[in-house]
């Protein structure tokens, strides 16, 4: 682990009672990284935060920011910033009190003061509400007052409990999209936690997947989707998620295929894009739901990977911008993501493309995802 | 709330004087009250335990001599009346108070005009003391110029009304006067009850087609069950300490006729100087009302555990 | 045609309904009516009896139209009633009173306030069973503490004194106090007092700056009740203080229940009134502050 990393966690381990939290965390964030903490509830990332900002103890482990050790170091010296879920803003101050609290805590001179407040207002947008209490601001305002408030203290790491989670739908994109240009412009390195995998996905530089208090993958968002290290965290990310399918492995015309069973007895066998490194018995094909396709010869010539089945249409639902399908595959259920153009109907038996490229294993023992070899 | 250094690592940031004091501080600022506390619920109920086993008489002593004083005070006749007078009165009070309490809630729910000043009206007794409850009652009692001449002068001139007089009767008095007083909190409660009842059910129950009557016995009292207890709990309470009402209003009389447990513990204690026996009887009050409250409170305990191991 | 039968039924049975409707409603009013007149009762007689001549008071009994009318009770009740040997009316008790529940309810309720947000923000390990113990002080009966506290008042020299009174009551509203302050502080988001400590405020600046800037609520809530617990608590008057000194819940016992030779009606109804006052007055202008307070409080 680099020492110029901003953020280094290192064999963290967390005890509630007899519960084990957090077991054996290590992380780390650089210069600049917006790194998001996702995971189901009660997987721990909210409580490694808390122990990041100094708002938990840490009997095991050590973190240290920017090189220094910061175990034993109050919240308020940590040089953090935090953004919570519920905002936190003090309802008995304006919005302009409420950034410069902390400043008048540590006694930092007024015409510092407002110099912070006039960059960092000017930066969110939010000098009109300067003078309004929380009562009078809209969910979105607030959490940009709330930003402003991190914003101000120019600290070396920026924390984000779930700050969106209590936003409706539409107000939850827009703002993730301001968090994502707040960033790109002020660089400040970042630890964001979040129970949604695609806000995850859409601003992180690196995403790590926590899961029971362990962290299941640490990756770039591409990487941690297209290989995901295990079954937990296929199933995790994306959405509608990745279609699993048990398998065995065998070989058909000496390339390695993936045999499916079907209704009835029968089986299809689906030649894999690529050599597993391992063999196991028994295999989890998992597939995502975009790389299914209807098939036809003109598809085939572009995808040489693509496995030719049929399956039964069970249910058609469409969005406007794809339809997706469920279809029958042996006992099991898989969802599809097709273009409304040609989509599958209700009823019909599909004649089914699967894009094997994309196509992940899993070792049916301990749900690792079985690498591939270099071709 | 203060962080554990990290022994393996360099010198960590030293936790100085003001740091530590500063951990210590929500401890320091709760230990007066923590201590004055504890000093008046465990100190105080051990004292006036300890010399409830003592043969103090005029002026506390502390000789031990066992259970004497229990016995000495449960073989007195004026004690089991006492003790008889408060089951009696609890029963008729806690239910009479619970019954009115929940029928004027239940008419005030019916979207009445003027609900405010109906409220004010029947929650004005809750701001009087029992003393000046107890001596306006006292006087409407009276024969020479209350509600007996009050009827009289009406026209019937044999009408007799001398509860406050009468050896068997006055009990009642205490009991009518107590819940004139009690049934406005009952009131009250209910009212803030019967608000709080998730109006979807009992929309679902009105498309069930039950008529109002049904509605209120079947779905919307056992919602408000929980507030049945409280309230219950809460007047039995007030039950046990009754002893401003019965001074205004009897005092304890006529004769003895009307003595309740606290006011014999006053009587032992300072007029009769056998404060080792009036020790015995408040002790004897307080092991009524844990057993009163102790029960209740481990089971709003074990309801409230359930409900957060029902959400987790 | 069918149809104009259906119409004339349909309306017929409107009729019926809105007639019982109607009745129900008037029965609900009849109920509530005649127990407002119940509760009413007694204060309207001590009102106006306060306000009528004794002689007249003897012809016409207690509850009657007032056929006369005189102000004298008043300041007879005030300042020259003879009650306990001394003739000076219950003005004294009064004064004793404030000077008892004033200074009492305020420290009470500061320590409350504090405790409150000790427990409630600032949990430590047993932080919970302390609370519980702290607690258990509303449910205790005063006779229990009668002797303890006259053997401290001894030893303070405060026996018979109305400092003393205040002392007991400053002590014994702890529990009530603790409980609802730390109850109502709860509600506060945790999240706020965390965003504060990164803020690098400490536990003085959290409670003066965020906590009590959002307490108005249940302080009035708690001054409210603890000022008139206070005031129209007896028992503490009656044992720890006399004559002179007592307050005057206390000394209204004496006033209004001696049997003697001729019971001056008009004059005790205004001593009861000048002791019923301020509570009164307080649950009047805070109505809806007292029902809070009985919500939150008893439903715990």
């Amino acid at each position: 682990m680099s020492d110029k990393a901003t953020l280094t966690i290192r064999a963290v381990r967390k005890r509630f009672g007899p519960v084990e939290v957090l077991k054996g965390i290590n992380l780390e964030a650089g210069a600049g990284e917006f790194v998001a903490l996702v995971g189901p509830s009660g997987c721990g990332k909210s409580t490694l935060l808390a122990m990041i900002a100094g708002l938990e103890t840490i009997a095991e482990g050590e973190i240290r920011i920017d090189g220094r050790l910061v175990n034993a170091v109050p919240p308020k010296d940590r040089d953090i910033a935090m953004v919570f879920q519920s905002y936190a803003l003090y309802p008995t101050m304006t919005a302009r009190r409420n950034i410069t609290f902390g400043m008048e805590s540590r006694g930092v001179p007024k015409a510092e003061q407002d110099a912070a407040v006039k960059r960092v207002a000017g930066l969110l947008q939010i000098e009109p509400l300067l003078g309004r209490k929380p009562g009078q601001l809209s969910g979105g305002q607030r959490q940009r007052v709330a930003m402003g408030r991190a914003l101000v203290r120019d600290p070396k790491l920026f924390l984000f409990d779930e700050p969106l989670s209590n936003l409706d739908a539409k107000l939850r994109v827009d703002m993730r999209t301001e968090i994502k240009k707040l960033h790109q412009r002020v660089g400040k390195t970042t630890v964001y936690v979040t129970h949604d995998q695609i806000e995850a996905m859409t601003l992180a530089s690196r995403i790590a997947v926590m899961h029971q208090g362990a962290i299941q993958q640490f990756d770039e968002p591409a990487v941690v989707y297209a290989r995901p290290a295990n079954m937990f965290v296929a199933g995790f990310m994306g959405s509608p998620s990745m279609n699993f399918m048990p398998a065995t492995l065998v070989d058909v015309e000496g390339r390695p295929a993936a045999r499916v069973a079907l209704d009835g007895g029968g089986s299809v066998d689906l030649p894999l894009g690529f050599t597993p490194a391992r063999r196991p018995a028994k295999v989890i094909l998992g597939v995502r739901p975009e790389h299914l396709f209807r098939f036809d010869a003109e598809l085939k010539a572009r995808k040489p990977w693509l496995a030719s089945l049929t399956a039964p249409v069970e249910l058609v639902e469409p969005t406007g911008a794809e339809t997706m399908a469920i279809l029958k595959l042996g006992e099991r259920d898989i969802v599809g993501r097709f273009d409304p153009d040609g989509a599958p109907r209700l009823g019909e038996v599909l004649p089914l493309g699967i894009d094997m490229s994309h196509a992940c294993l899993f070792d049916c023992a301990d749900e690792t995802l079985i690498p591939r070899v270099a071709a | 709330m203060s962080a554990i250094a990290d022994p393996s690592s360099a010198p960590p940031a030293r936790p100085s004087w003001r740091a530590r004091l500063g951990a210590w501080t929500p401890f320091l600022v709760l230990a007066p009250s923590l201590a004055a506390s504890f000093v008046y619920v465990f100190v105080f109920t051990f004292w006036t335990l300890y010399i409830s086993l003592s043969n103090s008489t005029l002026l506390p002593s502390y000789g031990f001599v066992g259970l004497k004083p229990y016995f000495d005070l449960w073989s007195n006749q004026r004690w089991r009346i006492a003790y008889g007078n408060l089951f009696f009165f609890s029963g008729f009070y806690v239910v009479l108070s619970l019954l009115i309490g929940l029928a004027l809630a239940i008419a005030i729910d019916q979207r009445v005009k003027g609900e405010a000043i109906w409220r004010t009206i029947f929650l004005y007794p809750l701001a009087v003391s029992f003393i000046v409850t107890g001596a306006v009652w006292r006087w409407l009692y009276s024969p020479d110029a209350g509600i007996e001449f009050f009827v009289r002068s009406l026209g019937w001139s044999d009408f007799t009304f001398r509860l406050t007089s009468d050896r068997d009767l006055a009990i009642y008095t205490i009991i009518a006067t107590g819940v004139w007083q009690s049934s406005g909190f009952a009131m009250a409660l209910f009212l803030a009850g019967l608000r709080s009842v998730d109006p979807d059910i009992v929309k679902a129950a009105q498309i069930d087609g039950a008529s109002r009557l049904r509605i209120y016995a079947k779905v919307i009292l056992p919602a408000i069950a929980p507030i049945f207890v409280a309230v219950t709990v809460v007047l039995l309470q007030f039950a046990i300490k009754t002893f401003d009402l019965v001074v205004a209003l009897t005092n304890s009389g006529p004769g003895i006729a009307t003595t309740f447990p606290a006011n014999y513990v006053y009587e032992l204690m300072f007029q009769r100087g056998q404060i080792s026996i009036g020790a015995a009887a408040s002790i004897m009050m307080l092991a009524a009302l844990s057993v009163v409250i102790g029960p209740y409170a481990l089971w709003v305990t074990w309801r409230r555990k359930r409900e957060a191991s029902a959400l987790g | 045609m069918a149809d104009a039968a259906f119409t004339a039924e349909f309306a017929q049975a409107q009729r019926v309904e809105a007639r019982r409707y109607a009745l129900g409603r008037l029965g609900v009013y009849a109920f509530l009516g005649f127990f407002a007149i119940l509760y009413l009762l007694p204060l309207l007689v001590v009102v106006a009896n306060s306000f009528r001549e004794m002689p007249e008071i003897t012809q016409n009994g207690l509850i009657a139209f007032p056929r006369s009318f005189s102000f004298k009770a008043w300041p007879n009740a005030w300042a020259h009633y003879c009650v306990q040997g001394t003739c000076e009316g219950v003005h004294r008790n009064f004064y004793n009173s404030l000077i008892m529940t004033v200074p009492a309810t305020l420290v009470s309720t500061m320590l409350g306030a504090i405790n409150g947000y000790v427990l409630s923000k600032w949990r430590f390990r047993g932080s919970e069973a302390l609370f519980v113990c702290m607690t258990l002080g509303v449910f205790m009966p005063g006779q229990v503490a009668l002797m303890p506290w006259a053997f401290i008042l001894g030893r303070l020299h405060l026996s018979n004194s109305v400092y003393g009174l205040m002392f007991v009551h400053c002590v014994q509203g702890l529990s009530f106090t603790t409980l609802f302050c730390r109850n109502y502080y709860l509600s506060i988001p945790d999240d706020l007092i965390k965003a504060a400590r990164i803020d690098g405020a400490g536990f003085w600046r959290i409670f003066f700056k965020i906590v009590l800037p959002l307490s108005p609520p249940i302080l009035i809530v708690t001054v409210i009740w603890q000022f008139t617990g206070i005031w129209n608590e007896y028992l503490f008057g009656v044992v720890f203080t006399g004559g002179t000194q007592q307050p005057i819940t206390a000394s209204l016992v004496s006033l209004a229940t001696t049997v003697m030779n001729a019971r001056a009606y008009d004059v005790t109804a205004a001593a009861v009134l000048i002791g019923a006052l301020p509570p009164l007055l307080i649950y009047l202008f805070g109505g809806k502050y007292f029902v809070r307070g009985l919500t939150q409080g008893a439903i715990k």
